[in-house]
């Protein structure tokens, strides 16, 4: 239960930081909060040669809104994204599923960019990220890429991050003050990864839903967004449509696993109930008889 | 397989080593620093009895490097009583409530419930109880850590 011997770097800048990224050549492993990686180094599933330790880089603190988007740093601690007045007013289901990550002695230390980067099907951030069109900003010595957090996740832990890349930010969109969120996940103890997890955001105007943002965590290798009933609700009249039927076209893009916590019938059977539930709550909808 | 001057403040004192980059700080508060109450039961981050107050927040002491530590200010279970001997209040609750038995898993609850009442907060019995759903104990059933809890959030006389 002892990591294998490895050489520790901590450097001051992204650029420095991304040098030791080249040139360890594939060797090196970046160490953010550590609540992942330190038991996958423990456990010695991991055994990197080096370590380039990104807690003590300034530039990756911190959130902040620029041009419309609201900027986190990936080095951001869940904790602090839980206190942030710009998260409440912004990305208030963000701060909901911060809730559910983990513990209060691991969101002490983990960050909100070592969830997104690591890519952990049944977590919430990636999710998050996936479901309100977030972008992930990357950076190496070769230069700086954005990609959408939909097409970050490749499956389970595994990423387009290159071995010499470095997330530099997470990018979400404004979605308008007031918009309507869902969450909702189930898990067998709390701090435990989901089960099954959904995470969204809906806007209406003028007594139609305009924007829909839907994902699903531990319901597939990666976060999946749930695609068709995006397009299935958008035009709709919040009273009007069919709870149902949306909640099984969203059950529909996704792909569980059997595994010993749950079967995948199980999971879908979850997933729909929970997405029904949540679409009616959100849309202050009564419960089905 | 590099090593690394280290300076800390331990329970209030000085402390310089040089340590291994894979020492975790729960082993190094145990077998470089002395301070034993630092209990290692899982090592991955599950139990929470390596719980440590660094710089102001509990955090699991075997998911940091001892070498991150350079610099911080860390309170482990030894730190929390005054000189005279006289309990801090998460102790004296926990020993009034009976919140123990084979006291494996207390050090680590204790620095849950003394970073959550610093400085005279008093954090709400839930938020308490949530805090402490990162704690395993194998003896109690809980109660006495809940009644303990329910003291420390002055909702209990």
């Amino acid at each position: 239960m002892k990591p294998a011997p490895f050489d520790y770097v901590a450097p001051a800048s992204i650029e420095d930081a991304c040098a030791h990224l080249a040139e360890a050549g594939g060797g090196a492993t970046v160490l953010a909060g550590g609540q992942t990686l330190m038991p996958l180094l423990n456990l010695r599933m991991s055994q990197p040669f080096i370590l380039v330790d990104i807690n003590n880089i300034a530039a990756l603190k911190g959130v902040s809104r620029a041009g419309g988007n609201t900027r986190i740093g990936p080095m951001t601690r869940q904790f602090e994204g839980l206190t942030s007045p710009v998260l409440a007013a912004h990305l208030p289901v963000l701060v909901q599923a911060l809730r559910h990550v983990g513990h209060y002695q691991t969101r002490n230390r983990g960050t909100i960019g070592g969830s997104i980067a690591l890519g952990e099907p049944a977590a919430e951030m990636p999710a998050t990220a996936v479901a309100l069109g977030a972008s992930i900003e990357i950076r190496s010595s070769r230069g700086t890429r954005r990609v959408p957090a939909a097409e970050f996740y490749l499956g389970p832990y595994m990423t387009v991050l290159e071995p010499d890349e470095l997330v530099t930010a997470i990018e979400f969109p404004d979605w308008p003050l007031g918009h309507i969120t869902l969450f909702r996940e189930v898990a067998q103890r709390p701090g435990d990864f989901a089960l099954v997890g959904l995470v969204g955001a809906l806007v209406v105007d003028a007594g139609k839903i305009t924007r829909a943002g839907l994902a699903w965590f531990g319901m597939g290798p990666t976060p999946v967004k749930a695609r068709q009933a995006e397009a299935a609700l958008l035009g709709q009249t919040p009273d009007a449509l069919d709870v149902e039927a949306i909640a099984a076209l969203a059950v529909a893009d996704t792909a569980p696993f059997d595994d010993h916590h749950a079967s995948a019938e199980y999971r879908r059977t979850v997933g729909r109930r929970i997405f029904s539930r949540s679409l009616r709550e959100a849309l202050g909808r009564k419960e089905a008889a | 397989m590099s090593n690394h001057g280290i300076e800390l403040t331990i329970n209030g004192r000085r402390f310089a080593g040089s340590v291994e980059a894979r020492m975790s700080l729960s082993d190094f508060l145990r077998t470089e620093a002395g301070y034993t109450g630092v209990h290692v039961g899982c090592e991955h981050g599950v139990c929470g009895a390596c719980t440590v107050i660094v710089d102001g927040k509990a955090v699991r002491s075997c998911l940091m490097l001892a070498v991150q530590a350079n610099g911080a200010a860390v309170t482990t279970v030894e730190g929390l009583a005054a000189a005279d001997g006289t309990l801090h209040p998460a102790q004296q609750a926990m020993r009034d409530e009976h919140g123990l038995q084979c006291g494996f898993c207390t050090p680590g609850v204790l620095m849950t419930m003394a970073a959550m009442t610093a400085g005279d907060t008093k954090p709400s019995e839930a938020s308490l109880l949530a805090a402490l759903s990162g704690h395993i104990c194998r003896c109690t059933g809980y109660q006495g850590i809940r009644r303990a809890a329910q003291h420390l959030a002055g909702e209990r006389a």
